[in-house]
């Protein structure tokens, strides 16, 4: 059964294969903000300089902002984000869906279905029916990078940004991908001036309007001959319509059966479905997600199943698609093996020697509520240290006091927000706190890197993704220019300090604004310190350390209290709150 | 698509798996294959459960392996192979490292860590392989390549020729480190049930 593999093809992830189709397509702007599961699209666009210029900006409306201004310009682009960063550029994408691309755009968006790393679960294909413009979705890496050329092409020939979708599973899989030169085109880069054509004010936007349907119209009839869409013709008594990864489970659950695949999902290429039902008996959409497909195909009268068999919550795997074809077809579930259940759970926590736990500590000696924020400290909100209440979306960690304040919360109220949110979207909610006359305390752990989405440069950090040394904006003085008159700088890892600046600021009743500053260890590479250990001659087994969540702090009935050394950052936040003095730097025992 | 070989890893964020992973699809294309992986990037990756999963075959369609179809599941930690168990097929090899890394759920007293592991392994798996992959790594020369030791043993339950997990590891690998890691995988390809 061994095949022999071309020299030319390369494992990759669609990730990487994504960023290949960039390169291959002469795309020499890419933009975007981290998040998983699409970070590392830009990651590996940035392995491409000189030839594409790439960065990171503060957030992704401004990503998408400045790729357009490239696109005007005449650059073929990419922005690059997960599925909740589209909310955030979701203003700029509607109304340049009117304006119309110059330079290809592409919008390269990852969703997160089963929610891995996500605080929601939303299909971005809707997207593309809001904005009216093309989506194309993948299903595996070679076709990452052929679809994004053809999405490219489609952008430039019809003046209009297009949505590329990617989910986890697309993303982070890696599969063989063909390797190609670079085909640059022959790119005029110089604006022309076009006010009818650049401006939508109501005058002109109203044309654009009506451009907009007659736009879509050619799209529709492009998706119906596009390469990216296609019918594969087996048994007709089953016809599956299909799109994304879901179309790799079909083909391993639904072997037999005959396949419609999608890759250019919308405008949907109605010609195609109405062939592909006449080609088969009865139809069953597979979609990963809301029912996008199968309402459209029910709209075009054309009877099929779909989301009363598949599920339409959480990710599909080719064992929950296997219970589908079960139901199906009238047909008991298929037994799968019982999974075990009654194992001590594994959730990710802060790392040993992490500088957020030593804010977290300080916080949990005060009865208020902390209005949390996206990163990793979020992960503050697990037990032991219990030290967040409240989580919605980046930057809301800021603006959310102020309501619980002006509602008339008896607790006092912090906010908790990191560098790299703060910067996205934390500095209009400390703006209001000051304009409007809030008392918040905003805490900013700036930990100098992106730490959740794998460590990525922002603007409070002396690099940027071209690799130059660059300005690092200081927070301190951003908050002091909107007006905040308390501003303060702590070490999270000085427990008294960091406790006793809290206990004072919480009593002043105007905003204050504290940055707890220590680097990511996991970051730099190296522990804090030297590894600590317990003294088991001085430990009484209070267990207060264990209170700090340390994962290097190990308490197990095999082997007590101890610290692991392998493990262990030498923060010293342990040995500043042991109160008998038993753990101590060192092997003294 | 009964001719594609599922493989499962699982372990703790910050434990390898993506190198082991990487491993293993390297020489499954050495030796020829069409080769799907996937593995859990992001929020998991910080100190809690993670599993790679590797297909390869003539053709690979889903990148996810189905339940109960696994032919092998390498674990770097002991109860990371009960939680993954089920992905094992009836007559899979599970490779287990017998390395025990505490949950903080455990430290903070909220649930045991089963002191009867091995046994349950035991009983879960009627082809393991249980052994100390971290001594065998300090034995190779560095506790850090147990995740390849992990390798080399998962390596005898499939049957791709030592020539292709050789050269997959020098492509894996920094260079000043393939000699260890070529250690650290015979150690384990080298071990009986
Ligand atoms: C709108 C939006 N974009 C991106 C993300 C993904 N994301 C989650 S946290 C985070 C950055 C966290 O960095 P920082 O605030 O510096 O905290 P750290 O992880 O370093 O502690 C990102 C990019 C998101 N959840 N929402
Ligand atoms: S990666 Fe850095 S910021 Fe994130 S939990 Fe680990 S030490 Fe803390
Ligand atoms: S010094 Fe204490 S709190 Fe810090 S990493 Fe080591 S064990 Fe954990």
């Amino acid at each position: 059964m061994s095949v022999t593999v071309q020299s030319k093809k390369e494992l990759m992830t669609g990730n990487e294969a994504i960023a290949r189709g960039a390169f291959e397509a002469g795309v020499t702007v890419a933009t975007g903000y981290p998040g998983t599961p699409s970070t590392e699209i830009l990651e590996a666009v940035a392995t491409y300089k000189p030839d594409i210029y790439s960065e990171w900006s503060p957030n992704e409306k401004v990503a998408l902002e400045v790729a357009v201004g490239a696109s005007l310009a005449g650059a073929r682009c990419i922005v690059t984000m997960k599925h909740v960063g589209l909310n955030v550029a979701a203003d700029p994408l509607l109304t340049f869906a009117y304006v119309g691309a110059v330079g290809g755009l592409v919008v390269c968006v990852a969703d997160d279905p089963g929610m891995h790393s996500s605080q929601n679960e939303q299909d971005t294909r809707h997207y593309a029916r809001l904005a009216k413009i093309p989506i194309f979705e993948p299903s595996d890496s070679q076709e990452a990078k052929e679809y994004l050329k053809i999405a490219l092409e489609v952008s430039e020939q019809l003046q209009t940004p297009v949505i590329f979708r990617s989910t986890t599973r697309v993303s982070h899989s890696r599969s063989l991908v063909r390797i190609e030169e670079p085909r640059r085109p022959a790119r005029k880069i110089g604006f022309e001036k076009n006010p009818p054509r650049f401006v939508p004010i109501p005058l002109w936007g109203r044309v654009m309007r009506r451009n907009v349907e007659e736009r879509l119209a050619k799209l529709k009839a492009a998706a119906d001959k596009s390469p990216a869409n296609r019918i594969e013709m087996r048994d007709s008594h089953l016809g599956i319509i299909t799109s994304s990864i879901a179309y790799q489970y079909v083909r391993e659950v639904f072997p037999e059966a005959s396949v419609l695949k999608l890759g250019w999902a919308y405008p949907f290429p109605d010609e195609l479905i109405r062939q592909f039902a006449g080609q088969v008996k009865k139809i069953l959409v597979v979609e990963e997600l809301d029912d996008f497909l199968e309402e459209h195909v029910k709209a075009l009268g054309i009877a099929c199943d779909g989301k009363n068999f598949v599920p339409g919550i959480g990710e599909l795997s080719p064992t929950r698609l296997q219970a589908a074809r079960a139901k199906y077809e009238g047909k008991p579930e298929p037994a799968v093996p019982a999974a075990v259940t009654d194992l001590p759970s594994r959730p990710p926590v802060l790392c040993a020697g992490c500088p957020h736990r030593g804010i977290f500590y300080a916080l949990a000696q005060f009865d208020v509520v902390v209005t949390g924020d996206i990163g990793c400290y979020s992960l503050g909100v697990f037990p032991p240290l219990n030290r967040m209440d409240t989580i919605l979306c980046m930057g809301a960690g800021v603006s959310m006091p102020q309501g619980f304040e002006k509602a008339g919360e008896p607790k006092k109220v912090v906010g908790i927000v990191g560098d790299s949110t703060f910067f996205h979207s934390g500095i209009t909610g400390l703006i209001n706190i000051v304009h409007n006359k809030g008392v918040s305390k905003i805490i900013v752990v700036d930990n100098r890197i992106t730490a959740m989405t794998g460590h990525q440069d922002n603007p409070g950090t002396e690099f940027n993704l071209m690799g130059e040394v660059t300005p690092s904006v200081s927070i301190e003085a951003i908050a002091s220019a909107c007006g905040v008159k308390r501003v303060f700088t702590v070490n999270p890892y000085d427990v008294q300090s960091t406790t006793q600046l809290l206990r004072e600021e919480l009593e002043i009743k105007e905003p204050s604004l504290i940055v707890s500053r220590a680097v990511c260890p996991l970051h730099e590479g190296k522990p804090v310190g030297p590894p600590l250990t317990i003294n088991t001659d001085q430990c009484q087994n209070c267990e207060q350390c264990l209170s700090l969540g340390c994962p290097a702090l190990e308490k197990e009935a095999s082997q007590g209290l101890r610290i692991n050394d392998s493990l262990c950052g030498g923060c010293g936040l342990c040995e500043q709150i042991c109160p008998f003095e038993a753990i101590q730097k060192g092997n003294s025992k | 698509m009964s001719s594609v070989v599922n493989i499962v890893l699982a372990g703790v964020g910050g434990q390898g798996i993506l190198l082991a992973s990487e491993i293993v699809a390297r020489a499954a294309m050495a030796a020829g294959f069409e080769v799907k992986t996937n593995e859990v990037h992001g929020m998991a990756q910080r100190g809690g459960s993670v599993i790679a999963q590797i297909r390869y075959g003539a053709e690979v369609n889903s990148p996810l392996v189905a339940t109960g179809s696994a032919q092998v599941l390498g674990s770097l930690e002991r109860i990371e192979a009960l939680r993954f168990a089920d992905f094992l097929a009836p007559d899979g090899l599970a490779v287990v490292s017998n390395q025990m890394v505490v949950p903080v759920t455990v430290s903070s007293g909220s649930a045991p860590y089963p002191a009867d592991a091995e046994e349950r392994l035991r009983k879960a798996f009627p082809r393991l392989l249980y052994f100390d992959a971290v001594a065998l790594a300090t034995a190779a020369g560095n506790v850090r390549a147990s995740n390849v030791v992990v390798v080399g043993a998962l390596a005898t339950g499939l049957k791709l020729p030592l020539e292709s997990w050789q050269a997959a590891i020098r492509e894996a690998v920094k260079p000043k480190y393939v000699e260890l890691n070529l250690k650290a995988f015979e150690l384990g390809w080298t071990l009986k049930a």
